[in-house]
């Protein structure tokens, strides 16, 4: 298996030569993943929040619809969106098809169920004496919502963290809304997608490394800490 | 816990500035044009080769979004693009006559090829003709990789097929639905044989375990036009900068890149301006 070793090693060193079109890449990757999380996790948190507080009507079925879209194919995302903001579409002439934004909404559609279930459960986790505690000393609904917030921060952060690697990782949609232009819209896996297809397995793999290490540092940094938040507790 | 909300505030104002970010970094060139092509001019390699020489000539941006001929011209007819180069004479013909597409011109042309396992254990390329050649795979039930894909090359198979008023039923033939790389690659890791123009065959063979079995029959002559999208259908085309990039390909400048552009020595397309007399 020579040739593997030379093709990693061929990657690592495309890699550190700082090889500004596969960083470009990156950055697309990260600009549009980073963007579609910030946009999606405020108005996530407070869904998870009102269907974990709340009761009303229908609160189990929007429950089970949410948990099935967690399921839902990246591709099936990027069908649906396609049809949508084809200039043939009823948002055609937001002129977004093939372009950064097309991509962004793809993955906040790809986050937002994940992120609502993720922090669903974890305010139901969260010990319900906090929010009583927040209320008696004269919270409104928006501190004590904050205050919810603070107290299970790890288990949104997890849901972070999850959230980020679907999207980052995902190509169906970026492939279809996107279009895999150089400089625009390649991001790291549609470019892999199109270099294994040139038969060029080098980028790929260099690619392919920094998911890999994207996905160890976010998980490292995540596990620190919740252990150092643990040391804190018990040292208080 | 006071800087909560102050986190929060500045993370409201961080995601605004991003989606700010994200929506003028896509339109961030001042004049660009979208042109949907065929994955064989972009996996050879030609279609950079083509755009790094347009720099020097133009400010216009050119993306190219690299999918099969079906789907290039599709994209046309929604007008998600600006202008099309691809490599089937039926189909543009009927995408011109239903009115999607303007000023055809031949770009440049080249021709398809079969390739197979090194033992070409269907003894392929003793045939004089591709119809025989495509007889003897389907008789002896070896495997044939088909694009699948309704590409250009993917057409002209399903051409020859029916020329042989057969329909490829047999057991070795395989539907890949990809691109012409990947369905080489996947050719050579099964031992198939497969149908592909040259200019992906050179770019590609050193990284293949396949060898050239049939060449050169009047009837793998692979030609490609570039059509201008129809701007009384789409009046949101950039029509001038596209009319102004045809153009270019088409003159004698454009030309003589398309014919300098060689790999191992080997010219990939050859320039014909006008449509080759077959």
């Amino acid at each position: 298996m020579n040739d593997l070793w030379t093709t990693f090693s061929a990657a690592i060193g495309q890699l550190l030569s700082g090889d500004p079109e596969l960083w470009g890449i990156v950055g697309v990757s990260f600009s549009v993943s980073v963007s579609a999380l910030l946009i999606a996790l405020l108005p996530a948190l407070t869904t998870g929040f009102m269907l974990a507080y709340f009761r009303f009507p229908g609160r189990w079925a929007a429950i089970s619809v949410l948990n099935s879209l967690l399921a839902v194919p990246t591709v099936v995302v990027g069908l649906v969106l396609y049809m949508l903001l084809s200039r043939a579409g009823p948002l055609g002439d937001l002129n977004l098809l093939f372009t950064r934004p097309a991509m962004i909404i793809g993955q906040i559609l790809l986050c937002f169920p994940l992120l609502v279930a993720m922090s669903l459960s974890a305010f139901q986790a969260a010990d319900h004496r906090v929010l009583e505690t927040a209320k008696t000393l004269g919270a409104n609904p928006w501190q004590a919502f904050v205050t919810l917030l603070f107290e299970v921060r790890f288990a949104l952060l997890a849901a972070v963290v999850a959230a980020f690697g679907r999207i980052i990782a995902e190509v169906g949609s970026a492939m279809m809304v996107g279009g895999n232009i150089l400089h625009h819209t390649r991001n790291i896996t549609t470019a892999i997608a199109l270099e294994t297809g040139k038969g060029e397995f080098v980028q790929g793999v260099a690619l392919g490394i920094v998911l890999l290490v994207l996905a160890l540092v976010l998980n490292v940094s995540l596990g620190w800490m919740q252990s150092y938040s643990r040391v804190l507790r018990h040292g208080a | 816990m006071n800087y909560l909300p102050l986190l929060l505030i500045r993370f409201v104002l961080a995601t605004v500035m991003i989606i700010v970010l994200a929506l003028v970094s896509g339109r961030a060139l001042a004049d660009s044009i979208r042109l949907a092509t065929t994955t064989s001019t972009y996996n050879s390699g030609l279609l950079d080769y083509l755009l790094s020489h347009y720099a020097k000539v133009s400010d216009t941006g050119v993306q190219v979004i690299a999918v099969g001929t079906g789907k290039a011209l599709k994209m046309g007819e929604n007008g998600d693009v600006d202008l099309v180069m691809t490599h089937a004479p039926n189909a543009e013909a009927r995408f011109l006559d239903q009115g999607f597409g303007i000023e055809a011109q031949g770009v440049m042309f080249n021709d398809f090829v079969i390739v197979g396992p090194e033992d070409d254990s269907a003894k392929v390329s003793a045939a004089d003709t591709v119809t025989d050649g495509l007889l003897l795979i389907a008789a002896s039930n070896k495997r044939f990789i088909s694009r699948g894909d309704d590409s250009g090359t993917h057409k002209k198979e399903l051409q020859l097929w029916q020329h042989l008023g057969t329909l490829p039923t047999f057991k070795g033939y395989l539907e890949s639905g990809r691109g012409m790389g990947h369905s080489l690659q996947m050719a050579s890791e099964m031992g198939a044989y497969t149908m592909t123009d040259r200019g992906t065959w050179l770019a590609l063979q050193d990284k293949l375990a396949l060898r050239l079995v049939l060449e050169s029959d009047p009837r793998l002559i692979n030609s490609y036009q570039v059509i201008l999208v129809n701007p009384t259908r789409h009046p949101h085309v950039n029509i001038d900068s596209a009319r102004k990039f045809a153009q270019w390909l088409v003159s004698s400048e454009g030309q003589e890149v398309i014919g300098n552009f060689r790999i191992n020595g080997e010219v990939l397309f050859v320039p014909a301006a006008k449509p080759p007399a077959r």
